[in-house]
């Protein structure tokens, strides 16, 4: 290692030790970076695909109300969306290679969207757990290492509480309803539970990135205690809502003060991850038709803005 | 039909073209040509349907009958709807689109500038809100035709295909009926006649810059204030109801 870049990396283990930020302009390994591009770049592109499953229902939603606040949400998916792409850009790479990545399958988004939402009752259930889980991931986000991705979750944080609520809302009116409606917002939760849990990552001890993003202050915790909390907090919400956890093994736990649970299914978890879900050659395939058919838009704005540039200089 | 009929169903004819045209808006989440556009057409969306929710409230108030603005939306068949032919017509590609929201956006400019000093204090306070939407929605689409037609050779082709698509269904927003003469003469909103040659010079001029010629003659057909509608809509509220009307019985 030169002088200098001994140096360099000095003052970037000094900022993580007390717990600075790290600035776009600083200097930072290159596995940091890598290890950031790709992190925020996924969570981008899940904000993105994210939009699929929930919009699939803005024309169906039942009622005026219900289709305004999903509206309202999937808007800010892509809001999401776009400040994280603005904050993946300050690493020095643009959102047209990011765009790529994805369409090309390179780069991945979160798993849980390659399911399909089959029944109302899925926004219900993706609003109230798929966000739940996000959530606990992005809280802890809030202090990441990393300044301008942490300022982004600072405000997509606070979308997300709403967004959960607008799940949870779901939930409560279809098991305050129907029979049918309540049959369908248990089967919601039977079809989600497992994937959901999944969100978090595998087990600590075989998640690959997880040591690094540890090390550097991305994560401040670790794939299994992020489930557990998940796990702790969901269980009572369930119960008020008078539905069963499709886990046999979910009991409580006295003295960790906690649930215990059983194990999602990991070659499940895999076979989604590696492009065999139900959903991800459909979700792929609808991103990669909307930027494919939007190309003569982009290249009609372009050349009309070309067009005004030359008249101005003219 | 007494006054509070007519302005049950005054109201219900522009509850129903905002409601429909939000949903084709909508139909655009997550396959918009880029994000920025994606994020715009669900705002717009959101606007228009908001728009649309005023219109269905204020509908059901007068009405009085038990009925809700959504049994409104979501329990009334083809031949009882009452939205303008052009906004149930398809989103085709997105010069289309930008074209029927152009063709609309003007439409509202001066509809809701007439519906702002309507003697009725619900309606006029809707329309002082949408014509502040209006203002950037029809920003949003007018600058879209106007990249379109100076554009490419591409783009504008399919602003003219868009045209040809689209234009003859434009006549039907001036047609009046008895229930507008009525609406007319008691203040509550304009003759749609009236609307007719500040809409036409309006489009005709900005389509002309941007090189696109408004047909001389064109039969136009019309047809939405009877519920006379294309096929499309029929469509439209199949996707749209089948919640309600799966469920009779289910509150959502």
């Amino acid at each position: 290692m030169s002088q200098e870049v001994k140096q360099d990396f000095e003052i970037f283990e000094g900022k993580l030790s007390k717990n600075e930020f790290i600035e776009p302009k600083d200097q930072m390994p290159d596995n940091y970076r890598k290890h950031l591009i790709r992190q925020i770049s996924q969570h981008a592109h899940s904000e993105i695909i994210g939009m699929l499953p929930e919009g699939n229902w803005i024309t169906r939603a039942p009622s005026l109300r219900a289709k305004m606040v999903l509206l309202a949400k999937v808007q800010d998916e892509g809001g999401h969306g776009l400040y994280l792409y603005s904050a993946a850009e300050t690493m020095g790479i643009s959102r047209d290679e990011l765009l790529d990545q994805l369409h090309t399958g390179k780069a991945k988004y979160s798993s849980i969207f390659n399911y399909p939402t089959l029944t109302w009752a899925d926004i219900g259930a993706i609003g109230w757990l798929v966000d739940g889980a996000a959530i606990m991931n992005q809280v802890m986000l809030q202090r990441t290492s990393y300044g301008p991705y942490a300022r982004a979750m600072v405000r997509i944080c606070k979308e997300e509480s709403f967004h959960q609520r607008q799940g949870y809302e779901i939930m409560c009116k279809l098991v305050k309803g129907t029979p049918e409606q309540k049959a369908m917002a248990q089967d919601a939760l039977d079809r989600w539970w497992w994937p959901t849990l999944m969100m978090f990552g595998p087990p600590d001890d075989k998640s690959p990135n997880s040591a690094n993003a540890l090390k550097w202050k991305i994560k401040r915790e670790s794939n299994d205690q992020l489930r557990q909390r998940f796990v702790n907090q969901t269980v009572p919400q369930a119960e008020y809502l008078n539905l069963t956890i499709p886990d046999p093994k979910l009991k409580w736990n006295e003295e960790k003060k906690g649930y215990d649970f059983g194990e999602p299914d990991w070659d499940e978890f895999y076979k989604v991850i590696h492009g065999h879900g139900p959903c991800n050659r459909e979700r792929l395939k609808s991103r990669v038709a909307a930027h494919e058919n939007g190309a003569w838009v982009r290249e009609a704005a372009l050349a009309y803005s070309e067009k005004l540039k030359s008249k101005k200089a003219a | 039909m007494d006054s509070k009929e007519s302005l049950f169903r005054y109201c219900l004819r522009f509850a129903d073209s905002h409601l429909i045209l939000s949903h084709r808006l909508s139909e655009w989440c997550g396959a918009g040509p880029f994000l920025e556009e994606d994020l715009a057409l669900t705002n717009i969306s959101l606007d228009i349907l908001g728009q649309a929710n005023g219109f269905y409230e204020y509908a059901a108030g007068v009405e009085n009958s038990g009925r809700t603005a959504d049994d409104l939306a979501f329990l009334r068949n083809e031949r009882e709807y009452r939205n303008l032919l052009l906004v149930e017509q398809p989103n085709g590609d997105y010069a289309q689109t930008m074209l029927r929201q152009y063709f609309w956006d003007v439409y509202a400019k001066y509809l809701y500038k007439e519906l702002s000093n309507s003697s009725d204090a619900t309606i006029a306070g809707i329309a002082k809100k949408a014509a502040k939407e209006n203002q950037y929605h029809l920003r949003h689409s007018s600058l879209w035709i106007e990249r379109f037609g100076n554009g490419t050779a591409e783009s504008m082709q399919r602003l003219k295909q868009g045209m040809e698509n689209l234009w003859h269904f434009t006549g039907d927003f001036f047609e009046g009926d008895e229930l507008d003469a009525y609406a007319a003469k008691a203040g509550l909103g304009p003759n749609p006649r009236d609307l007719q040659k500040p809409w036409t010079q309006e489009v005709q001029a900005h389509l002309g810059n941007c090189g696109i010629e408004v047909p001389a003659e064109t039969v136009m057909i019309t047809g939405s204030r009877k519920g006379t509608h294309t096929e499309h809509l029929g469509y439209i509220l199949s996707v749209m109801q089948i919640l309600p009307r799966m469920y009779p019985n289910a509150k959502w």
